[in-house]
């Protein structure tokens, strides 16, 4: 929290007590024993070091505190005011100016004068007071505790805590932020309705907390209402080791006799807490809080075996991890060279050599690739913060679940999903979710939902955000895209086309700007952070019902599965992941399509970009050519080649800056051959011909 | 809705620290110099919460919490005094009047916030 809080306010107002605190201490000198005059040079100099304290004069406090003390004594009546006093704190009066003055750039203030008056002040005061302030400063919490720990918290408000305007429920909800909290209710001592005071609190808690912090920072959630309640706070997995030495139960030692069979024990084992209840022994309250206690102590059991298990972990540095991928894709490389020759060759014994080698470098990569590999869940947590201070900011109520947060991807591409998912989670809550009287109106619940959830879908990782807000309105979209000369007026786009307006640079339908998004550099950030990634986006909506925004992105950056294509006698790969399908385009369709470069697939319009003629390559096309149908921001775009060689394992390496401008190949990788192969950026390269196109067209 | 917090205290300084970082946290601030400002500004507005100083002239902490917990519009507001480490026993005072809870001058704006955050939720 950054509060910028101006020092100014603090020294004016200092000077100004004073020069009221000379005036009083002057008054004082003739009637030393009104006490109102006391109080008022006491409060001064307790406003000033208070307010010091605060503004960082620490000097400043350090020394009224010791003028404050004396005259807490004489306003209490065990110190008379004296001259001698009188002459030592308007001393110490104009000590404080100097030390004011020195803070405001002028000479410092005299130490030797300080230490003179703070000894003279102390003679004449009997010393007291110091030792308290120690005695607080010991009550510093203890240190942590290693690892979560099970505490047992019993909460036993008096009836009349409300009156201290307490709400226990706050201080649950403190104790629920403090780590895994199961609460049960004792209600026991609640009356009949008509002897019911809803002005007294008659329910009683049981809490079991499973926390890594101590007990101390329990016991200060309840600080305020120490005198109000009775608490009781006990750790409850300490005694761990004895417990494994249980002696065995009745029952177990019967089975292992044979003298009774499992069913007959079942039977007879009617739960303790049942017979317990009918018996009038205790209440069914108390067995719930119990059986919880019973229940919160096995599973941080479990817990803490399964931590003990993944407990074999080195630390690597990630400098190292890259050096391995980088050496796995050579040997990827490599052996794809090796199977080239092997295959040539036509060596029995060669061949088993290169296959066996291909299993284990498959196998290799795979690993190496799993090393990286991280759960997404700490990102997903984040969100839960930002979509709290948002909802608040924006007086809207959401509710933020998530789903697959153990989903692993590479850890590039972790790091730089962070922002992209604020974006959309920031247009969610401001566009997306409506004020809560707005959502009562349609009927909506008031509490907003927004999901967010990671699934593994082959080589890819779909996250998705959904929320249940009022949707996009694929008109508005349009209308908006036109007047800001984004779209032209007889354009005609599919619901959505339109949706992946809200990507577009300079685009936002807010009609107002807020400081959560409207500006429009949002989501256009996220499209293009996502397209780094080599990920595609996907928005469905359905008005009034919601919106869900689906990333599609690659497991790892540093190999994908491309499909590899040649024109002349270059090669391309393309990455499989957006892939549809193949067509071939024979001279019938070239003549039927009147010179325009669309493809009719099984009825429906495909438009196509020649790779040939966007790269100006040299060469005559072949009779037939093959279109490569990819799927390029929810729009089918074909990608006209000679060849379509087939799938290929892509190590991908960057251009280097030599390239920077080249900003239609996202990569390059070398072929077994030792052939290199650019690797297209399917969406910028449909982006820029449909930008040459405009030009052309003159639209 | 933005809550609204009265902060009462006779020293300029510290209501402008106060009030600064209430309002650089949403909530809505009432100020009053002391208690007797105080129990003439509650009457009619609605207030969530109140932070009060405890040595003020005209009328200390004490008496108005005291007073504040007699009007049934604050039978249950969260009260929160500020007091000093050297004023343990009016801590105590301040509580049995009916205070909720209570900051220790000095103190930074993320411990006020957290007490804050503790009363009113």
């Amino acid at each position: 929290m950054a509060v910028e809080i101006d020092t100014s306010a603090f020294t004016e107002e200092a000077y100004e007590l004073l020069s009221e605190l000379e005036d009083s201490l002057l008054e004082l000198e003739e009637r030393p024993t009104d006490i109102e005059l006391i109080s008022r040079v006491f409060r001064a100099m307790h406003t000033i070091k208070g307010s010091g304290a605060m503004f960082g004069f620490d000097e400043v406090a350090k020394f009224t505190h010791e003028v404050e003390t004396v005259f807490d004594m004489a306003r209490s009546g065990s110190l008379p005011v004296t001259k001698a006093l009188i002459d030592l704190t308007l001393a110490a009066r104009d000590q404080i100016r100097s030390i004011l003055d020195a803070s405001r750039g002028g000479p410092p203030a005299n130490q030797d004068n300080a230490n003179r008056i703070i000894a003279g002040l102390r003679a004449l005061a009997p010393q007291k007071g110091g030792a308290a302030a120690v005695e607080s400063k010991a009550a510093a919490p203890k240190a942590e505790t290693d690892g979560p720990h099970v505490f047992r918290v019993r909460f036993e408000p008096r009836p009349e805590i409300f009156s201290s305007g307490t709400n226990p429920l706050l201080l649950l909800n403190e104790l629920r932020d403090m780590g895994q909290c199961r609460v049960v209710a004792l209600t026991n001592a609640l009356p009949s309705l008509e002897d019911l005071d809803p002005e007294r609190c008659y329910t009683q808690w049981e809490i079991f907390l499973t926390t890594t912090q101590g007990e101390n920072a329990i016991r200060d959630v309840f600080i305020f209402v120490e005198d109000d309640c009775t608490l009781n706070v006990r750790l409850l997995d300490r005694d761990e080791a004895q417990e494994d030495a249980e002696p065995k139960k009745l029952g177990e030692i019967l089975l292992e006799r044979g003298d009774i069979n499992e069913e007959a024990l079942g039977k007879a084992l009617t739960p303790l807490g049942d017979r317990l209840v009918n018996a009038g022994v205790v209440s069914a309250d108390k067995v719930r809080a119990a059986l919880t206690e019973q229940r919160v102590v096995q599973e941080q059991k479990q817990q803490q075996s399964k931590a003990a298990e993944v407990d074999a972990v080195v630390r690597v540095p990630s400098t190292k991890l890259d050096k391995l991928v980088n050496l796995v894709g050579e040997l990827v490389t490599v052996q794809a060279r090796l199977n080239q020759i092997s295959g040539r060759l036509n060596n029995q014994h060669l061949q088993l050599v290169s296959e066996e080698i291909e299993r284990l470098t498959g196998e290799l990569r795979d690993n190496t690739m799993s090393i990286r590999m991280l759960a997404i869940g700490s990102t997903f947590n984040k969100f839960k913060r930002l979509v709290r201070d948002l909802s608040t900011e924006l007086g809207k109520q959401i509710e933020l679940t998530t789903a697959g947060a153990d989903t692993e991807l590479d850890k590039t591409v972790i790091d730089q999903l962070n922002d992209p998912l604020v974006h959309i989670i920031r247009n969610s809550i401001d566009h997306g979710i409506e004020k809560p009287d707005v959502r009562a109106l349609t009927g909506k619940p008031l509490v907003g939902q927004i999901h967010l959830s990671a699934v593994h879908s082959g080589t890819s990782v779909l996250i998705q955000v959904k929320d249940d807000g009022k949707g996009l309105d694929p008109q508005l979209l349009r209308r908006k895209a036109v007047e800001k000369g984004l779209l032209s007026p007889d354009a005609v786009l599919s619901d959505p086309e339109a949706f992946m307006l809200i990507f577009g640079a300079g685009f936002s339908t807010a009609e107002k700007i807020t400081n959560v998004s409207g500006r429009g550099v949002g989501m256009d950030v996220v499209r293009k952070s996502i397209e780094s990634l080599r990920g595609t986006i996907d928005v469905q909506s359905q008005l009034g019902i919601g919106t869900t925004i689906t990333l599609k992105l690659p497991l790892t950056l540093a190999i994908i599965e491309g499909l590899l294509v040649g024109v002349n006698h270059d090669y391309f790969v393309l990455p499989l992941a957006a892939v549809e399908e193949c067509v071939e385009l024979s001279p019938q369709d070239i003549a039927n399509s009147h010179g325009r470069r669309i493809v009719n697939v099984r009825g429906e319009i495909v438009p196509f970009i020649r790779v040939r003629e966007r790269f100006a390559m040299e060469g005559e096309r072949p009779v037939i050519e093959q279109i490569v149908i990819a799927n390029v921001d929810g729009r089918r775009v074909g990608f006209g080649v000679d060849t379509v060689v087939g799938q290929h394992q892509t190590v991908i390496k960057n251009l280097g800056d030599s390239f920077q401008y080249s900003d239609e190949f996202s990569g390059a990788t070398i072929l077994g051959d030792g052939t290199v192969a650019l690797l297209l950026d399917l969406a910028r390269m449909v982006r820029y011909v449909e930008l040459q196109e405009t030009k052309e067209t003159g639209g | 809705m933005a809550k609204t917090i009265m902060t009462v205290d006779d020293s300029s300084s510290v209501r402008q620290m106060v009030g600064l970082t209430l309002k650089g946290e949403g909530y809505q601030v009432v100020e009053a110099v002391d208690g007797k400002d105080a129990l003439g500004k509650v009457s009619g507005a609605a207030i969530d919460m109140v932070i009060t100083d405890l040595n003020m002239p005209n009328m200390d902490g004490i008496t108005l919490i005291r007073e504040l917990r007699k009007l049934p519009a604050f039978k249950f507001t969260p009260i929160v005094m500020l007091t000093t480490e050297s004023q343990a026993e009016r801590k105590q005072e301040g509580k049995d009047a009916g205070a909720t809870g209570w900051i220790v001058k000095p103190f930074k704006p993320e411990q006020l916030i957290g007490v804050i955050k503790k009363v009113l939720g």
